[in-house]
């Protein structure tokens, strides 16, 4: 299953867009409390969105992003049938990309 | 014996396994318009991110930026903000957090198809001023506002 979840909603002429991707974005300063070592860093680095195909959105982020990223966007129109797609790709080099079709 | 080599292997295969994965990771970038440069993500002072990811260009108090973030956050792991802006022509949109060790949080560069509004979670150290830089075709105008932290987000 994709780790991202893709919701649009129209208002207005305009489309918001929120997704939501499972991720632990850890720090690499936290102590795992079993065995009380550094839990090496995990976040996401990149996150773009893109509809047909072209790139909208590129986002870079650092750990300061809370686990479970959460992102919104609002797209100016958007029409029934487009292709919006997220992809990330952390810094471990794991990546994951999802579609959604505006109605 | 048998165990220590066991142990050796699997931490070589590990290791090598990271490394493979992350130079693929650096090989091949989405076909984006920036690239994540680790140089805006070293910890440091707001003041120091903020020049290095701007290379020290004039950045103007604006009240044509909203920053919407609770101003006491209960949980530092989890503070929702929205920034939205009646500026025009808003090309990227920048989180920082002051007193975190990473100050930079996040940073969009939207295209004209887009309005600038960005909604986010972040996490939070501890109390401190919460900083929105905008880039527009205009120059660069920021906003920023305290958010009291009750308890720290260091933790996930």
């Amino acid at each position: 299953m994709s780790s991202i979840k893709i919701r649009s909603k129209r208002e207005d002429g305009k489309t918001q867009i929120r997704t939501l991707i499972s991720h632990p974005m850890e720090t690499g300063r936290n102590k795992d409390p079993k065995t009380n070592q550094l839990i090496p860093a995990h976040h996401i680095q990149e996150l773009t969105m893109s509809r047909n195909g072209k790139v909208i959105v590129n986002c870079q982020m650092g750990a300061s992003i809370s686990k479970d990223p959460y992102f919104a966007f609002m797209l100016r129109g958007g029409e029934p049938g487009d292709r919006i797609k997220i992809e990330w790709i952390d810094n471990l080099g794991n990546r994951d990309s999802e579609e959604h079709v505006l109605k | 014996m048998t165990e220590t080599r066991r142990a050796f292997i699997k931490k070589t295969l590990s290791v090598s396994a990271y490394s493979i994965a992350s130079t693929l990771g650096w090989l091949m970038p989405l076909k984006a318009m920036g690239q994540w440069q680790a140089e805006n993500f070293t910890p440091g002072k707001l003041d120091d991110s903020i020049t290095r990811l701007y290379k020290g260009q004039k950045i103007a108090d604006s009240k044509d930026i909203e920053l919407k973030i609770p101003t006491i956050a209960e949980n530092g792991a989890v503070v929702p903000l929205t920034v939205s802006s009646r500026l025009g022509d808003v090309r990227a949109i920048s989180i920082f957090v002051a007193k975190n060790p990473v100050p930079l949080a996040a940073h969009f560069e939207l295209s004209p198809e887009l309005d600038a509004f960005v909604s986010a979670r972040i996490k939070m150290a501890e109390t401190s001023d919460v900083i929105v830089v905008a880039e527009t075709g205009s120059g660069l105008y920021s906003a920023r506002q305290l958010v009291k932290v009750t308890i720290g987000g260091c933790g996930g």
